[in-house]
């Protein structure tokens, strides 16, 4: 009889269920993981490394390059740590706004993960589904911003502008009629809190959608029911946080646990899974879009009616308007300080987290009191959750550890940083 | 909130004793230095004490404090005197003297929903080293690569110390404060041999903003209520 022997397999870097560049080495006992041992760094940048060597405010957009998927989030942890030294309070305005824009950044997340995690697992169309919603967020992002993805839009002090009066349209061309057009700016006639409005009544009806494809399809859950399990005190001891923790059955959020800006005020629930399961984890996540939804709306309402600064009057990290500028010398002076040289940060470390929507995203900083951070280290959910990923697959088939891959929601950006 | 914070404060001093050192911390965090030995019954005491049940460990930091409080601005060729730059050469910002290498370890607790910075310096600076949590928080594994790998901070009792996010085969510790931003070596195709081929590095590093340190009253915690 031929002897029988354990093979080794090359999984990635480039292979499109691996979320990026992962590359993954398997021992295999046929087509059973006997180990697996993740090999990351392939998009290792040192952001934190070249963030010593720039002012503060010049590394809010290298955020966004971390978790490409939630932008925003990841600002939002890197100002807070800088206004948790300077001891500076955001005006609630600014507040709102933020917390609207990590709610429509954990949609947004959210809704890659799910056409992402579907697409790889063999459901198509929610890929496109979700596409679709996505687009309008990003949307948004563009009326705030500028840009669709990396938009830098958050500040020490608040952020840098107030919403905006007026969405982007839809023009005529050759291969959009204007009839066309006029249907698809129908909702973009207003302001961008109305598209935000209009948007989030909208949504649940298309989480609908995304639900009656997977939540009861008996392939889906053919593939995730008692996948990737693991335990609470496992997932404690493995350092989850988010979703993956939640999947696990404990209540654990920091905008319920610790609120940071307006979350205390916002009426919303933390959704719970039970088994552990890849499939709990998947449900955890579509009751968070809804529950975002909700947040959103909130928001929304709140900014209505209460017009007000978007940025701290604090002559060191806020830039004096143009017209300041023009007239007044002592104003130009801090306009060049502030965009050449910056604004030095006392002395201290500290470490401030954000629920992302992949879990908590961390940042310490140390500062010596420059105008550049010491050091910068950046606590990502996925570093933490991908490092699991040996002890979850093993066991499983080789099709599962693209489902596991899938439900850790990984993205590299953040996890080789 | 501050008051929780001082009991919290004391619960860990009673537990810990003189050798643990509460650090100066910004309004709602708490800080404590911990020396190298002796630290892992230190640790496991904070995860297990049922007053403390720090169950979670979020995040382990290595820090070079090689140039802390050192600035870019050097004035040597220009004059002293006359216009004053608002730039203290002795340093206003911190200054360290100490072991050159530490990890910082970022606790929390879930069940208590506390936070707990825990700051460890490795005592000797050439060939720093720290013994490895990884028996007390099973996260730590990859936590610990990183920051040898970036830091050369070798940890004790590790299962599989690798290095984790640079090139295979690659030389020294990126995240050191003397290791040069633009690195030493690049790599390119070479056509001619048919593989990736490494090279001395051919950039110049370019500081374009300066390195300053200022203080600025403002935001002095003394000054600042009065």
């Amino acid at each position: 009889m031929a002897e029988i022997r354990n093979f080794t397999l090359n999984f990635g870097p480039q292979h499109p269920a691996a979320h990026g560049v992962l590359r993954l080495v398997l021992e295999m006992d046929g087509e059973t993981i006997q180990k697996a041992d993740p090999h990351i760094g392939l998009l290792h940048r040192g952001t934190e490394k070249l963030a010593e060597s720039k002012p503060f405010n010049q590394s809010i957009g290298y955020m966004d390059r971390l978790d490409y998927v939630s932008m925003m989030c990841n600002e939002h942890a890197y100002v807070m740590a800088i206004e948790k030294l300077l001891g500076i309070k955001v005006p609630p305005r600014a507040q709102h706004i933020r917390v609207m824009f990590d709610e429509i950044t954990r949609v947004l997340n959210h809704l890659m993960w799910l056409g992402a995690h579907g697409l790889d697992i063999g459901a198509m169309t929610v890929f496109l589904f979700c596409f679709r919603e996505r687009e309008d967020l990003m949307d948004c992002y563009e009326a705030v911003s500028g840009t669709r993805m990396h938009a830098t839009y958050y500040r020490p002090g608040g952020v840098f502008r107030d919403l905006p009066d007026f969405m982007p349209r839809y023009e005529a061309s050759r291969w959009r009629s204007q009839k066309d057009a006029d249907r698809r700016n129908e909702a973009r006639s207003g302001s961008l809190l109305d598209f935000i409005d209009d948007f989030t009544r909208r949504f649940p009806a298309c989480i609908d959608e995304y639900e009656t494809l997977l939540t009861d399809n008996r392939i889906w859950k053919q593939r995730t029911v008692n996948i990737g399990v693991v335990s609470p005190e496992r997932a404690l001891q493995l350092g989850f946080t988010g979703p993956m923790l939640r999947g696990s059955g404990i209540a654990w959020d920091l905008r319920k646990q610790q609120p940071y800006e307006v979350y205390a005020d916002m009426d919303f629930d933390i959704p719970v899974g039970k088994g552990g399961d890849c499939y709990d984890r998947y449900l955890v996540r579509i009751e968070e879009m809804r529950q975002s939804n909700r947040i959103i709306q909130q928001c929304v309402a709140w900014l209505r009616a209460n017009p007000g600064p978007v940025m701290v009057d604090e002559r060191k990290v806020r830039p004096p308007s143009r017209e300041e500028m023009k007239g007044d010398m002592e104003s130009l002076i801090h306009h060049f300080k502030l965009f050449t040289e910056g604004y030095s940060v006392p002395v201290g470390d500290t470490y401030a987290a954000v629920e992302a929507p992949k879990g908590e995203f961390g940042i310490y900083l140390v500062s010596d009191g420059a105008n550049k951070p010491y050091r910068l280290k950046c606590r990502a959910p996925g570093f933490v959750h991908l490092a699991s990923l040996a002890e979850m697959v093993e066991g499983h088939m080789l099709a599962d550890v693209v489902a596991v891959i899938g439900t850790q929601d990984i993205v590299f950006g953040e996890v080789d940083r | 909130m501050s008051a929780r914070i001082e009991a919290l404060a004391s619960v860990i001093q009673a537990r810990l004793g003189e050798s643990a050192v509460r650090r100066a911390a910004v309004p709602g965090d708490l800080s404590f230095d911990l020396p190298a030995e002796g630290m892992l019954p230190a640790l496991t005491l904070l995860r297990d004490d049922p007053e403390l049940r720090f169950e979670m460990l979020i995040d382990i930091a290595g820090v070079d404090y090689l140039d802390y409080g050192r600035t870019e601005w050097r004035t040597t060729d220009s004059a002293n005197s006359g216009f004053g730059r608002g730039v203290n050469a002795s340093g206003q910002g911190g200054s360290h003297d100490g072991p050159r290498f530490a990890a910082v370890y970022q606790l929390m607790s879930v069940s208590r929903n506390e936070r707990l910075t825990v700051r460890v310096f490795c005592t000797d600076s050439e060939e720093p080293s720290l013994p490895s949590v990884v028996d007390i928080w099973a996260c730590a594994n990859w936590f610990e690569r990183e920051a040898f790998d970036l830091f050369g901070i070798v940890f004790h009792g590790h299962p599989d110390l690798r290095r984790i996010l640079t090139d295979y085969g690659f030389i020294g510790h990126p995240f050191r404060k003397d290791f040069p931003l633009i690195g030493n070596v690049e790599v390119r195709y070479d056509e001619t041999v048919g593989r990736v081929v490494y090279e001395p590095v051919q950039l110049v590093e370019r500081i374009l903003v300066p390195r300053v340190i200022r203080d600025d009253n403002r935001y002095d915690a003394a000054l600042k209520d009065s």
